[in-house]
């Protein structure tokens, strides 16, 4: 072998140089082992083409989830990104067409697995336009309740992941301790902490166990907490801000254009949200802000994740004062079982039991497309029915799906180690992408 | 530092809208209920057919008149179903015209009924954020002629993968689409297409079929030829390979593609 390779490393300094910086030895390679050289007598290898084809994932942890990126890189600079996305295409869509409203729930926790009840919730507000009903007043605030905390479980869970692929692990460990929190709470509401099934079409799967109130205001109480030591620790520090400040940015008009929508939207300064635009569940009622950024850049996005937690401490707060009793359940036997003791000794109610379960509710003919505020942005079901009991189409407005089309334009002309911090900052949740 | 507090302004725009009356029988506008202020509310009562139409409907028909199949308003929200050949003229009108500012591409995607004999529908869902209107575009596509509609991503860019999508999911062509291929499926995925009312639940091939060409897959397929001219990697590759990816690709019919 008469070329030379040369390997700089970090490691193994005989000291610092004038400017305190280390010194760094250039070694080389002969038979295998490595040997300092002369820095004057080293040659740059000849790299024949100057760009590069890079891959990176589908299993790879900082992908969050399984997406795959061909880069084209320009030394570390990225000319062209094509993304790879479907590994974990399973058909809900197809399978949606083949089911019962109400057995459509389970699918939709598995979507964007980060946010379940609240996809219930967005799925059963759809289906009640459909056929015609609207829920009752408690289930209306309880399901704001399940809105807000799914909206606080997913931003933390991105603040927490997002800070690991920058370097910091104590905001990880700190935020998923919550995270634990909501489930636990979850679990003693549903019995399920991840996939809840929390709603059913004209009202919930369940009231709230006696004493769970008191379990949200604790939380309520310790989250904002944990949530500003957190932030603490990321909004002034140097790294964080070095990594996210003016990285990925996207202008309004281009957002707009592109679909963009939930905290990518926002931070790029158009202030829509579909809780105010758009409102369901009395949402205009409640007292809120909504946070925009300015330039659209990482930063921005993690300034307006980190302000629509807090926000949705206020919601909470504002729900649990005005939770009213009353039935969780619309009064329509089109859509509701019987009681179970009456279905067990009243021969009308087990009929009754028997063909809900058997052929299931039927909305009229129709079409409705009902958009809700996901943490990720615009999610919608679209549904359309014929009058059976089945849909002709379940279609799932996917926010991260579009959020992410627009993940070429935002990592082009930047460094490699940036398009992580880029991805994790479109918080996508491959379930929902592939559906 | 400075960046610290710059996103957590509230929009004044936001603010303005924070009024807590919520009056029923509101006024309906288009999708959007609205109380006595202007301010959006939560839709009440929303009937399932004859609702008030979209503020858009009469300009529209005003405009492009002929190219308006019929209209129908379900569930409060407004369904206009259009000429397949007025289709991208329309979408560019609503996005450009200053009275519109349909500027928001929510939604393309496809609907195939369960009669054999009904068209297929392609539905673009469109939003004016400023005038908070949503609009739901229908294009009818007969099963005997082919199924293509024009694409809109020159107007907007968020349809791109949308069209991808549903010309995967339903093998609908969209016209001028810069980058049209599957998306979800993989490239050379044979068995047509999944959301398709003929397609079974189970997939066309048996579950023995789709193993054995999982596992023959040949590693170079899973980078496209245009990924493989990207740093003439296509040259590096051994001349097995080399033969796989131009002389079988060819045999099963695949397009070679940004060669």
């Amino acid at each position: 072998m008469t070329e030379r390779r040369t390997l700089e490393v970090a490691l193994g300094t005989s000291g610092l140089n004038a400017h305190g910086q280390p010194i760094r030895a250039p070694l080389t390679v002969q038979s295998g082992q490595a040997v300092a050289l002369d820095a004057r007598a080293l040659r740059e290898p000849e790299i024949e083409n100057d760009h590069m084809l890079i891959n990176i994932g589908p299993q790879h942890p900082a992908t969050h989830g399984v997406l795959r990126l061909v880069l084209e890189l320009d030394g570390e600079t990225v000319v062209r990104c094509i993304p790879h996305i479907g590994y974990l295409h399973c058909g809900f869509e197809k399978i949606g067409e083949y089911r019962q409203y109400n057995q459509i729930i389970p699918w939709t926790d598995r979507e964007d697995y980060l946010n379940s009840p609240g996809n219930n919730v967005a799925f059963s507000l759809g289906a009640e336009r459909l056929f015609g009903v609207e829920c009752t007043p408690r289930a209306t605030v309880l399901r704001v309740m399940l809105m807000e905390l799914s909206r606080i479980m997913s931003h933390v869970v991105w603040l927490g992941t997002t800070s690991v692929d920058m370097g910091a692990f104590t905001p990880f460990l700190w935020l998923y301790q919550e995270r634990e929190n909501v489930y636990n709470l979850l679990e003693g509401w549903f019995g399920a902490r991840l996939t809840v099934s929390a709603t059913r079409v004209g009202g919930m799967a369940a009231d709230l166990p006696s004493g769970w109130l008191d379990g949200l205001r604790a939380f309520l109480k310790g989250f904002p907490k944990t949530l500003d030591e957190s932030v603490g620790m990321l909004e002034t520090n140097g790294i964080w801000a070095g990594r996210t400040v003016g990285l990925g940015a996207i202008s309004a008009e281009d957002a707009v254009n592109a679909g963009l929508s939930g905290p990518m939207l926002r931070a790029s300064g158009v202030a829509y949200d579909v809780r105010k635009d758009f409102p369901y569940l009395d949402y205009e009622t409640y007292d809120f802000d909504v946070a925009v950024g300015t330039t659209g850049d990482v930063y921005d996005r993690f300034l307006v994740r980190v302000e629509e937690m807090r926000q949705s401490v206020r919601i909470l707060e504002q729900a649990l004062r005005r939770l009213p009793d009353g039935p969780i359940n619309v009064d329509d036997p089109r859509l509701i079982l019987p009681p179970k003791h009456k279905a067990t000794s009243e021969m009308e109610s087990m009929i009754h039991h028997f063909k809900l379960v058997m052929e299931g509710p039927r909305p009229p003919a129709g079409e409705c497309y009902v958009p809700v505020e996901s943490p990720k942005g615009e999610k919608g079901y679209y549904f359309v029915s014929d009058g059976t009991a089945k849909p002709v189409r379940w279609r799932i407005r996917p926010p991260s799906f579009v959020n992410l089309s627009a993940i070429p334009k935002m990592v082009e002309g930047h460094l490699l180690s940036d398009v992580i911090a880029i991805n994790a900052s479109i918080d996508i949740v491959m379930g929902e992408i592939d559906r | 530092m400075s960046e610290a507090t710059r996103a957590s302004v509230p929009s004044s725009a936001v603010t303005a809208t924070q009024n807590g009356a919520v009056q029923n029988g509101a006024v309906q506008n288009g999708a959007v209920q609205s109380d006595t202020n202007g301010a959006p509310i939560t839709p009440r009562g929303v009937v399932h057919r004859g609702g008030t139409p979209n503020a858009t409907l009469p300009a529209l028909v005003e405009r492009f008149g002929g190219a308006i199949v019929r209209h129908d308003v379900t569930w409060g929200e407004t369904c206009v179903i259009v000429q397949r050949d007025a289709v991208h003229a329309i979408i560019r009108w609503l996005h450009d015209e200053p009275s519109q500012r349909y500027d928001y591409l929510v939604d393309v995607t496809a609907v195939e009924f369960r009669e054999a004999t009904r068209p297929l529908e392609v539905v673009w869902h469109l939003r004016a954020l400023a005038h908070r209107r949503f609009l739901r575009l229908k294009v009818e596509l007969p099963k005997r002629l082919p199924l293509s509609v024009p694409s809109i991503v020159d107007i907007y860019s968020g349809a791109d993968w949308l069209e991808r999508e549903c010309y995967d999911m339903f093998g609908i062509r969209f016209d001028g689409h810069p980058d049209l291929r599957r998306i979800l499926m993989w490239d050379s995925y044979q068995e047509g297409f999944p959301l398709r009312k003929d397609f079974p639940l189970r997939g066309r091939f048996s579950r023995a079929e789709q193993l054995k060409q999982a596992l023959a897959a040949n590693p170079e397929a899973r980078y496209s030829m245009e990924e493989l001219h990207i740093a003439e990697a296509f040259d590096a590759l051994p001349e097995d390979m080399k033969r796989r990816l131009t002389v079988e690709r060819e045999a099963h019919g695949d397009v070679e593609r940004g060669a």
